[in-house]
């Protein structure tokens, strides 16, 4: 894929802000500073009234974002999906997901794709934890187009969302022109009869190329993409679960708890299948880089077609 | 209004609050008994505020950052008819809009949800900012307790309200000196307050919680105080107003039952003026 072009989501989440800003007098930033890193620094230069950085004190955050909320504004707030989802956990969900305020979480360098930093600050708990408080919408986008049309989208929808966005630069998947975003609603990017690969984030892109590979074993995998973890597309899960049999999930996050678990939550109850879940084992990571660490544990193109191999061709 | 009528009314604030810990068999007397008298001073003189539209643009917001302290909010607006002071008694009931902790999704008047410890000033402080970016006149209000203040978060906060300067943000540290373990300094001491909130830019007023006086002259000071924003540290008796309660820690979250409750009620008609 080297021709193909690649942006990380959080510059999506930076220029998306800008573009929305423009429109949306009531539209707040703030940060905890980490705007270079997150890229609310482009919405700094651009609204710099509307911009605050918050310091490192990230409960104080979310907390000063309820509070903007309950005065009209619709603020954004942005750090590492650690610190959001980890660090300010009980904010989030008593002070902004229990009064359902319109607060935006906006979690950049999601996942082991951190790379470097090590395992202090990648968060591969973040879908789990968030999915968990009751309203809270959970959005993981697999491209720069579908980045930049959720944040759009989680503007546009009144109460709390949480936006996953990553540090590397990932291949655009999406045409601007024809794609429409819509929470809770999945896509399925090719069609296949013999297993379904649900998919969100970064592993979608590397999903659809272990398709390729796949189907020059004779293996013709349906893929989709799942970009909102919560509410789950419920429908199309268990349609696609009937459609092929055996389901996999891929995910840059522990397998417990996020899109893994959520898929098998709908299915043991609807539509009993053997499910395989992909993502970081029950395990910490470690510094490397990204890409390093996304093909350790197994989540780019070849690691999951080295799964789902065995898994399609084993007897139920 | 007359010292004497808000000391009429804070007395039945105080019955309001026993009541309703009672009836709930379940709250927390001690530190809503102490607020009592700035809760009543703030409903009925300091906050622009209305009962008919309690969601009014520019009304004066006030956030109970002590969430645990609902009997005190809960009785106070009731005082003041954002509800039926009927209604107290099904504070804490299954089915009631008055829940444990302040619920600002259903329950009139009240400008944020709290109950977790160290959350509310924050809220206050982004309450304060929003109306900075609109240049509003607004004010923003928050009630912390002694306790409370060792949160960490009380301190990202402050450090918060007084980098940006936000004078029109007034915190109000009830100083009853008990928490659930004991004395707070016995437990992790925050003294001193004062010396603790001027160094994080706040102008400071130290005065008799339970004195109306006091209380009005520093309200009234920090209207005035310009450039950064105002901490009032109120001295005051945990469960002030109930005999048996006063500077009892037991009486923190602890119900009076029948015949204590009744002591209680006989306690407040004697005071009641």
């Amino acid at each position: 894929m080297a021709d193909v072009k690649k942006i990380a989501t959080r510059e999506s989440y930076g220029n998306a802000l800008v573009e929305l800003g423009k429109e949306k007098a009531d539209l707040v930033v703030l940060d905890a500073d980490l705007a270079g890193a997150t890229k609310t620094g482009v919405f700094k230069k651009a609204f710099p009234d509307r911009f605050t950085d918050c310091g490192i004190a990230e409960a104080n955050m979310t907390g000063i974002a309820a509070g903007l909320a309950t005065c009209g504004k619709v603020p954004f707030i942005s750090t590492f999906a650690m610190f959001a989802a980890g660090r300010a956990y009980e904010q989030v969900r008593n002070s902004v997901g229990y009064p359902h305020l319109n607060v935006k979480i906006g979690a950049t360098h999601a996942g082991v794709s951190v790379g470097e930093d090590g395992a202090t600050h990648q968060c591969i708990e973040d879908l789990a934890l968030m999915r968990e408080i009751p309203g809270m919408v959970v959005i993981n986008p697999c491209d720069d187009v579908e980045a930049r049309a959720a944040v759009k989208a989680a503007y546009e929808h009144v109460g709390p969302v949480y936006l996953r966005f990553g540090r590397l630069p990932i291949p655009i998947l999406n045409d601007e022109a024809t794609y429409k975003f819509e929470i809770g609603k999945g896509v399925v990017l090719k069609e296949g009869k013999d297993v379904t690969i649900f998919a969100t984030g970064l592993c979608v892109s590397e999903s659809l190329e272990a398709a390729k590979k796949l189907a020059e074993e004779g293996i013709d995998a349906k893929v989709v993409n799942i970009h909102t973890i919560k509410p789950l597309d419920e429908e199309l899960v268990v349609k696609c679960a009937l459609e092929t049999g055996k389901v996999v999930t891929v995910e840059e996050h522990s397998i417990i708890g996020g899109l893994g678990s959520a898929v098998c939550d709908t299915l043991s109850e609807k539509a009993p299948t053997k499910v395989l879940r992909i993502g970081v084992p029950d395990v910490f990571g470690e510094s490397g880089t990204g890409a390093e660490l996304v093909h350790k544990f197994g989540l780019d193109a070849q690691g999951i077609y080295a799964k789902v191999k065995p898994f399609v061709k084993e007897n139920s | 209004m007359e010292n004497l009528e808000l000391k009429r009314i804070a007395n039945e604030v105080r019955k309001g609050i026993v009541t309703a810990v009672h009836s709930g068999k379940s709250g927390h007397p001690g530190g809503s008994l102490s607020a009592a008298d700035m809760l009543t001073y703030l409903y009925f003189e300091e906050l622009n505020v209305d009962p008919k539209n309690p969601k009014k643009a520019d009304r004066d917001r006030f956030v109970l950052s002590k969430g645990h302290i609902s009997p005190g909010l809960y009785s106070t607006l009731a005082q003041k008819g954002f509800f039926p002071v009927e209604d107290l008694k099904t504070f804490r009931h299954l089915g009631s809009y008055l829940q444990g902790h302040p619920d600002m999704k259903h329950i009139p008047g009240v400008d944020m949800t709290t109950g977790s410890l160290g959350q509310g000033l924050s809220a206050a402080v982004g309450m304060a900012l929003a109306g900075k970016m609109d240049k509003k006149d607004y004010r923003t209000y928050a009630l912390c307790g002694d306790g409370e203040i060792e949160e960490g978060q009380i301190w990202e906060a402050s450090m918060f309200a007084g980098f940006h300067k936000l004078d029109n943000l007034v915190l109000i540290v009830d100083n009853n000196n008990l928490q659930i373990d004991g004395p707070i300094d016995e437990v992790c001491s925050p003294y001193p307050i004062d010396k603790k909130f001027e160094a994080f830019n706040f102008h400071v007023i130290n005065i008799d919680g339970h004195d109306f006086d006091q209380i009005r002259a520093a309200f009234k000071e920090a209207r005035q105080t310009k450039g950064c924003p105002t901490a009032i540290i109120a001295k005051t008796i945990k469960g002030k107003g109930v005999s048996f309660m006063e500077n009892q820690v037991a009486w923190h979250g602890t119900a009076p039952n029948d015949e204590q409750y009744a002591q209680a009620m006989k306690d407040l008609e004697k005071a009641g003026v």
